[in-house]
């Protein structure tokens, strides 16, 4: 074998050097940025930012109802998304019978996952808390979030309904069994492990949104039980951060709530790995 | 002769392709009935008129009649769901679900309602005997069917379609993919099967038709060209399309 | 398509006209030494004989080839399995024209009307051969059902020739040995006409798919 030239192999080198550069500086921006907001946000977790709420009378600052209004979101926009937006790709996967329609609703939900979040927020303020009066609150922010994460849950439900063999379908079929009964027993067992990673995916989504949200969830600070708080200015965290970064300049609570956000990602992408391995095996 | 299909001037187009061309044939019960013939002659077509199947091609456009012991499987009234459970299907490739074996048996009398837990074991035991596959399974059962061979995947699902008593087997080249011994051994149960189930199997594989079936038809371009004895058919066919075909001349 | 499998069925054919062109050899030579005395004639029916007998193990081996390579159906199969049955009657009609060359030398002083009909019997049952090779060499229906048909002439010819031998025997007993001779002759040719008529129900059934015996 004939050995490579030096200007070849000067060349190789290069490449080789610039690409590990280009893939070092990557992991180092990242290893900054987690160690930083770290750094700057961990000294501030303390037990009453946690559990607190803000007061300008007591002068205290608390973050406890956001982190309570994030719960509330979530819960009141995924038992909304859930149902419509799996129960339409089933639909569209299963039942509808026009290859058309199905590509004209599949164009659409991807046009729609595409949007800038803040003109959702936009949207959601004008039928939501304008047109269909229900003002600033969990219930509006959550309606907006609806039709923000309902494309991806969609799409990524649709996904998975396809990887499903036909030869499960015909299986079933061909047994005598009816269709729903065909698309509950074997279908959608099937298909579960990615509807819920879809899920936790589209929760993520939720924890991070803000500017969909402050417009329609409005900026308050207090706590509220779960129905007044329907109706009722909620931040989430995102928002608070936004609030107390921008409005207050209380930089320390905005870096503590980073960090709490950043801890709530990671916790939510490793379920979604998790959960989609564990679903796989059985 | 007792025949328990009747089909009776059966045209099948998939939108403007006609698929089947007047079909008349009476496939005899207690018997295994081959369908052969070339590539896109229809015949796996044919299979899935008999239980309908073929309804789930967007585009199907079905005239004539399929008497399925006397009665039209196509008159609007018939429930489809009722005449899959009495003419069962195992397809080319095994497809048993990602469940176990026992649920994989069980499927069909659940769909059925079958809730007891006696009567499920009952059911799947004898299914599984009857498919020749009980031997090999029985002591892991809640095993997932995924892990079987492939040849004991197909009898898993031959099993699984006897679970719900039908009365006709259709076999959709159900050992096209299969090594020689598994091959036979189905072909062997499928000859043991016919004394209590009717079988219509399509084949690719000829010696498979001459072998285990007492009826043969040859298709060709969704024409039924000749339906007969096996032995007859194989040895001296009377259409010269069909002689071409078997003899391997075709075309 | 199948070219190779079409070119050895040629093969297989071809084998099987020269097989019966070597019966037809040996049936000859033999009435003919048997008619005219002729010791040279009796050596060549045997060494036909011989010949009959490897190209019966040839075409056998060359049958069992194809049905294990090619497993036949249909009409290959009516040939294949035609064949395989056409050449044990082939061999035998050999056999059976190697018996009676052999008998030749021994009915030299047989009267001339003795002969007769005895020279009937050959010229029929050479005709059968003949004809039976023929209808498979042309692929001749109804020349092999007159073969068929003409078997029926040569049992009759038979009756006559025992009828003779018959009287010959109660006219001079002190012939008895020629007698049982010129019987086994007879029956020889007899047995030619029986074998001449299964190679032709052969080619009837490779032709048509029907086989007498089986209807």
């Amino acid at each position: 074998m004939e050995k490579l030239s030096p200007r070849r192999r000067a060349y190789d080198r290069t490449m080789h050097v610039l690409l590990w550069l280009a893939g070092g500086v990557t992991c180092a921006l990242l290893v900054f940025m987690i160690g930083y907001i770290f750094f700057r946000g961990v000294p501030n977790l303390t037990w009453p930012l946690l559990s607190g709420q803000t007061s300008y009378l007591k002068d205290t600052i608390g973050i406890l109802p956001n982190i309570v209004n994030t719960l509330y979101i979530i819960l009141v926009a995924m038992v909304i998304v859930l149902p419509i937006g799996v129960g339409a790709a089933i639909y569209l996967t299963e039942y509808a019978t026009s290859h058309k329609l199905v590509s004209v609703i599949e164009f659409a939900t991807e046009s729609l996952a595409g949007i800038p979040s803040i003109i959702y927020g936009l949207v959601g303020m004008l039928i939501f808390v304008q047109f269909m009066n229900l003002q600033n609150g969990i219930l509006a922010g959550g309606l907006t979030l609806v039709i923000m994460i309902l494309p991806t849950i969609v799409r990524t439900t649709q996904e998975s309904l396809k990887t499903v063999p036909q030869s499960y379908r015909e299986g079933a079929l061909a047994l005598g069994s009816g269709k729903w009964h065909m698309v509950r027993t074997v279908v959608l067992p099937g298909a579960v492990d990615g509807i819920v990673t879809g899920c936790i995916l589209a929760v993520g989504r939720i924890v991070g949104e803000s500017a969909a949200l402050l417009y329609t969830a409005g900026f308050g600070l207090v706590l509220n039980d779960f129905v007044s708080a329907l109706h009722s200015s909620s931040a989430t965290l995102t928002v608070a951060l936004y609030i107390y970064a921008n409005e207050r300049g209380e930089t320390a609570v905005a870096f503590a709530i980073a960090t709490i956000l950043m801890l709530m990602t990671l916790v939510i992408n490793l379920a979604a790995v998790f959960a989609g391995r564990r679903l796989k095996k059985q | 002769m007792d025949s328990i299909l009747s089909v009776k001037d059966l045209n099948l187009w998939y939108g403007d392709h006609q698929a089947l061309r007047s079909i008349n044939v009476e496939i005899p019960a207690n018997e295994i009935t081959a369908l052969i013939g070339p590539s896109g002659c229809g015949k796996s077509t044919f299979l899935k008129t008999l239980n309908r199947m073929n309804d789930l091609v967007p585009g199907v456009r079905i005239t004539g009649e399929v008497n399925f012991q006397k009665r039209n499987i196509y008159d609007p009234a018939v429930d489809v769901t009722g005449l899959r459970r009495r003419i069962g299907m195992v397809f080319q490739k095994a497809n048993p679900f990602p469940m176990s074996i026992y649920d994989n048996v069980a499927y069909g009398p659940r769909t059925y309602g079958v809730r007891s837990r006696a009567k499920l074991d009952e059911i799947v035991e004898k299914s599984l005997q009857a498919a020749a596959i009980w031997e090999e399974v029985k002591d892991r059962l809640k095993a997932s069917a995924l892990g079987l061979s492939g040849g004991q995947q197909q009898r898993l699902c031959i099993a699984r379609a006897l679970a719900v008593e039908p009365e006709v087997l259709l076999m959709d080249e159900s050992t096209s993919a299969l090594d020689p011994i598994s091959t036979s051994k189905i072909e062997d149960l499928a000859v043991e099967l016919k004394s209590k189930y009717t079988v219509v199997m399509v084949t690719h594989n000829m010696q498979q038709a001459a072998r285990v079936s007492d009826k043969t038809a040859f298709f060709l371009l969704g024409e039924m060209v000749e339906f007969g004895g096996t032995e007859q058919m194989f040895s001296a066919p009377t259409d010269k399309r069909t002689e071409d075909y078997i003899t391997g001349r075709f075309g | 398509m199948r070219t190779h499998f079409d070119e050895q069925l040629e093969q297989l054919h071809l084998e099987l006209i020269r097989m019966g062109a070597l019966c037809e050899d040996a049936i000859s030579a033999a009435a003919k030494a048997l008619l005219e005395q002729d010791a040279a004639l009796a050596d060549k029916a045997r060494e036909a004989e011989e010949e009959i007998d490897r190209a019966e193990s040839d075409v056998e081996r060359l049958c069992l080839q194809l049905l294990l390579r090619q497993q036949p159906v249909a009409k290959d199969l009516r040939e294949i399995s035609s064949a395989l049955k056409m050449i044990s009657d082939l061999e035998r009609i050999g056999d059976q024209a190697a018996d009676i060359a052999e008998l030749s030398g021994y009915v030299a002083d047989a009267s001339d009307t003795g002969r007769t009909h005895i020279g009937d019997m050959a010229r029929a049952t050479i005709a059968m051969v003949t004809d039976s090779v023929d209808s498979f060499v042309k692929r001749d229906l109804e020349l092999a059902r007159s073969v068929c048909a003409a078997d029926d002439r040569v049992d009759a010819l038979f009756e006559d020739v025992k009828r003779e031998i018959i009287r010959l025997i109660s006219t001079d007993s002190s012939k008895g040995e020629l007698a049982l001779d010129l019987l086994m002759v007879a029956k020889y040719f007899e047995r030619i006409g029986d074998h001449a008529t299964n190679v032709a129900e052969w080619v009837e059934y490779s032709l048509t798919g029907v086989h007498k015996i089986n209807n």
